[in-house]
This record gives C-alpha cells, structure tokens and sequence, in this order.
C-alpha cells in the first residue's frame, strides 16, 4: 500500500470535476469531417446537365462487397442521358453492404461517382438503404462541415514534405 | 397491532404515525437510490472529464426514470437450468432487507405536529446497531442464493466471491462500531446520536474506527476498489449475470440501498447524525449523507481494483487487527477516565 501515491490519485480525480468535460455532444455539434473523408456516394454531371456515368460497371467490378448494380442502356438522339454511347438505365447502391473503400471512385474512367462527406446514414428500414440513382445525382440534404483542406488535404504526406 | 407498535412504543406515539413515517421514509429511500444512480454517473462522468448522462430531461433528470421503465419492460428472462424458487427469491429477499435497514436510523429531533409527538426515526430499537448487522448478513443470502439458484459458473464464483467477502468484511465493519458503542454505551442508534449531540462527534475520538468503517463499508457493498463480486473483467456481472429486467433491478436497488444505509449508519454513528448548527435535523442528516456518499463514488473513480488476495489480506491482516486494537483501547480509556 503506498498511502500518499493513493491520495494523490484522490487529488486528481477530484480536481477533474472542475474541468471542462472534453466530450463533443454529437447531435448538437458536428465534428468537421476530414476533405478525403469517405462518406455516401455521389453521382456527377457535366456542366451541361448530361449525367458523366456512362454505366460502364467498371464500379460494379471493382467493388470489393458487390453492392453496386448497374444496367445499362443505349443514349438514343432523342432520348440523350449521358455523354457517352450509353448510359445507366439503373445504378443502385446498397449502402448497407457498402463498406466504404473507394474503389469504385478509383476505378471509374470519367470521375462519375465520388464519396462525399455525409454520414449520418441511419434509416429505419434497410430497403431505405439502396440508394438510387435519383438520390446520389441529388443534391445532399445536410451540409456536413470540413475540416480546413489546406491544413489536412496535403497531396504530399506531411512526413515527407518537411524532410 | 401491538408488533407493529414495539418500535415507538416509548415514545407513545399511535402507531399509524409509525406507517406513515415508514412509508415516507422508504420512498424517499427509493428515490435516493434512483438519483444516487444518476448522480454517480454524473459525478464519475465529470471525473473523467465526460459529461455523464444529460440526454433525458433537463441535465439528464428523468434518467433514472427512464432506466427503470426500460427495466420494468424487459423480459424476464428465466435460464433453463435454474432452480425456480430460489431464483426468484434471491432479488427479493436482497432488496427487502436492503430497504428494512433503514428504519432504525434517526433523522431528526422529533416533532409535535397537530398535538401528536411524532419522533424523528421509525423504530428505536434498543438492539437497532445489531438489528442492522443482522438484517445486512441476512440480505447476503439473497447474493448466494441468486448466484446459486441461476446455474452458471460467473453466477456461481461470484456469490463464492460476495460471501467470502462480505462474510471477511463484516467482522472489521462490526468491530469498528465497537468503538462508538463503548462511548456511547448503549446499541439504540437513537441513543448514539443523543450522546454525541451532548458530546464531540465520535468521528474524532474514533478516527481510527471511522476509517475501518469506511473501507470495510465498501468492501461490505462490493463496491470499486472492493468490486471483486461483480468484477466484470473476470465474472461478467458476478452474482447477477443471469438476471435481467427488473430483476436485476432489485439487485442493483439492493446494492445502492445498502450504500445508502450504510453511509446513514455512518453519518449517525460517526458524524453526529441529525446534529448540527442553524439547520433542521433532517437537513444536517441529508447534507452529510450526501457527503458520505460522495466519497464513495470518489473512492470508485479513483482506486483500482484489489487483487483477491490483496482483498483478503488487507481484510485480516489490517483491517481486523487494527479494529481490534481499536475496540480493546476504547473499553481501556472508557473505563480509565
């Protein structure tokens, strides 16, 4: 038993009450996320309005929990969808197997499907879940706040950078 | 009615003022017991720099409120293998006599309401301090049987562990009061309290016996550094794994109602109970409840947990000697001066 170690720890308990508790209370307060910060699909268009997706599934290829699904379908002159020869009739993803990776903005060609920076992807159902191709060409209804993209976007690792 | 009259028949009063007190007194036991739960969080909360619940109404309020309604709406559950009977005693028989303790604790001067003498505990009973060491070790049984009664090893090594423990504790708790009633000469808690208040606090000539009382109080209500019943690293929950619903509530308002009894025993037996300056009885009495009880969510947040044997050896080899000592040098310098 070592008495006086025992009532230094009483001090220091004690001593944290006064203190500012460090906890961020979610709901309330938003952490900014990370600028490369992976979070709910979204789909592009060009300046023009055509969708960039050309339904290539090369995203549907590459996605490592196969939650993308993709059918494609031929851009005809009076029914004109995307920049390309085709376009996808239906692109789906499942955002309950979703895992997050990435791998479907590496492998996409014409930069078509990002990860944004949403989630908050909590619903009640899990049919709510499949996103469609409306909901990722939309807008996100929330605004998530980022974190500054000078400080922590850097292309160049900080380790290497400063060596 | 003449049994229910023993407690308050000296002071004359009708026994039905005895019910009333008796029923006030164990709701405003029950809610202690619901806000020390809330408060505890809190206060450990705030130790470790977190804000502890604050979800439920204002500053987190109604959380205990909303704890029991989601205990009272769960299953309850029943393992296959488990002895019915004693299953369902074991909660019942620790919380009942968690809540019978308290009675004898004096909490204030006695009043005249309405022409009636109304005195300021529930029953003086001349034995109130061995009443309260008698009921405290039959409120064991209910630990042992539920440990016993539901059939699984954590269950079951952790009522070995809540008796070897409490069975060890309960000798230095009962010595280190042994002090005070040499003082006081007299077991009625009634009687304690009277004589301190003509007197000094016998927190400062039984230091000693109030450090013994704290220590062993913590290990008798299996709480941090003394939690080894429950330690939930090796046994889960300890005595209580297989219970759930209201019926682990009854478990957990069996240990924070013995918490509460015992810092009251301690603030009567030790700090002068009820008495003090400017303040009504009851208010003093509340005030250093309060201030027992946080020392003992200090003490959780701080200290780590004993190893077993550590556990054993500090309560034989120190604790007990050292009441011992303690008692035997009391009845000396009480007989001498």
């Amino acid at each position: 038993m070592q008495p006086f170690g025992t009532l230094k720890g009483f001090g220091v308990t004690f001593k944290h009450i006064f203190k500012q508790p460090i906890t961020q209370q979610y709901p309330e307060y938003k952490r900014p996320v990370y600028p490369r910060f992976r979070g709910r699909h979204r789909l592009h268009r060009h300046a023009n309005g055509l969708e960039k997706c050309v339904g290539c599934s090369l995203c549907a290829a590459a996605c490592p929990s196969d939650c993308i699904r993709v059918v494609a379908a031929e851009n005809t002159p009076e029914h004109r969808v995307s920049a390309g020869e085709r376009y996808a009739r239906i692109y789906e993803i499942n955002l309950s197997r979703c895992i997050f990776c990435g791998y479907c903005e590496l492998a996409c060609p014409f930069d078509a499907i990002t990860l944004g920076n949403e989630f908050e992807l909590s619903e009640y159902s899990r049919d709510d879940l499949i996103y469609t191709k409306d909901m990722l060409l939309a807008e996100p209804i929330k605004r998530i706040p980022v974190q500054d993209a000078d400080l922590y976007d850097t292309p160049i690792p900080a380790y290497k950078s400063s060596s | 009615m003449t049994w229910l009259v023993v407690g308050s028949a000296s002071s004359g009063e009708p026994w039905w003022i005895s019910l009333i007190k008796a029923v006030i007194v164990i709701n405003l036991v029950l809610f202690g017991f619901a806000y020390l739960t809330l408060i505890e969080r809190k206060v450990m909360g705030r130790m470790q720099l977190r804000y502890g619940p604050n979800r439920v109404g204002p500053f987190g309020t109604l959380q205990p409120i909303a704890d029991l309604v989601k205990l009272i709406r769960k299953e309850s559950f029943f393992p296959a293998a488990a002895i019915d009977v004693l299953y369902i005693l074991g909660p019942f028989l620790a919380a009942f006599t968690a809540m019978t303790t308290f009675s004898v604790i004096p909490w204030g001067p006695g009043w005249t309401i309405g022409g009636y003498e109304v005195t300021g505990y529930v029953a003086d009973v001349p034995i109130a301090l061995l009443l309260i060491f008698a009921i405290g070790s039959l409120g064991i049984y209910g630990f042992i049987i539920g440990g016993w009664a539901s059939d699984s090893k954590f269950a079951l090594l952790g009522s070995m562990r809540t008796c070897a423990q409490l069975v060890s504790y309960e000798v230095s708790l009962a010595l280190s009061v042994l002090g005070v009633v040499i003082m006081a000469k007299s077991l009625s808690l009634v009687d304690i309290v009277a004589a301190q208040g003509a007197d000094v606090w016998y927190v400062i000539p039984q230091i000693v016996g109030f450090g013994i009382f704290i220590l062993a109080g913590t290990a008798e209500t299996a709480r941090a550094p003394f939690d080894l019943p429950e330690a939930e690293q090796e046994l889960v929950a300890g005595y209580h794994t297989e219970y759930g619903g209201m019926r682990f509530g009854l478990y957990s308002m069996s240990e924070y109602i013995n918490l509460i009894t015992l810092s009251g025993l301690a603030v009567t037996l030790f700090l002068g109970g009820w008495h003090g300056p400017w303040l009504p009885g009851p208010v003093w009495f509340v005030i250093k409840l309060a201030v027992i009880l946080f020392v003992f969510i200090w003490m959780r947040t701080t200290l780590p947990r004993l190893r077993y044997d550590q556990l054993m050896r500090f309560g034989w080899k120190v604790l007990l000697p050292l009441a011992t000592v303690n008692a035997v040098l009391t009845a000396i310098l009480v007989v001498w001066i």
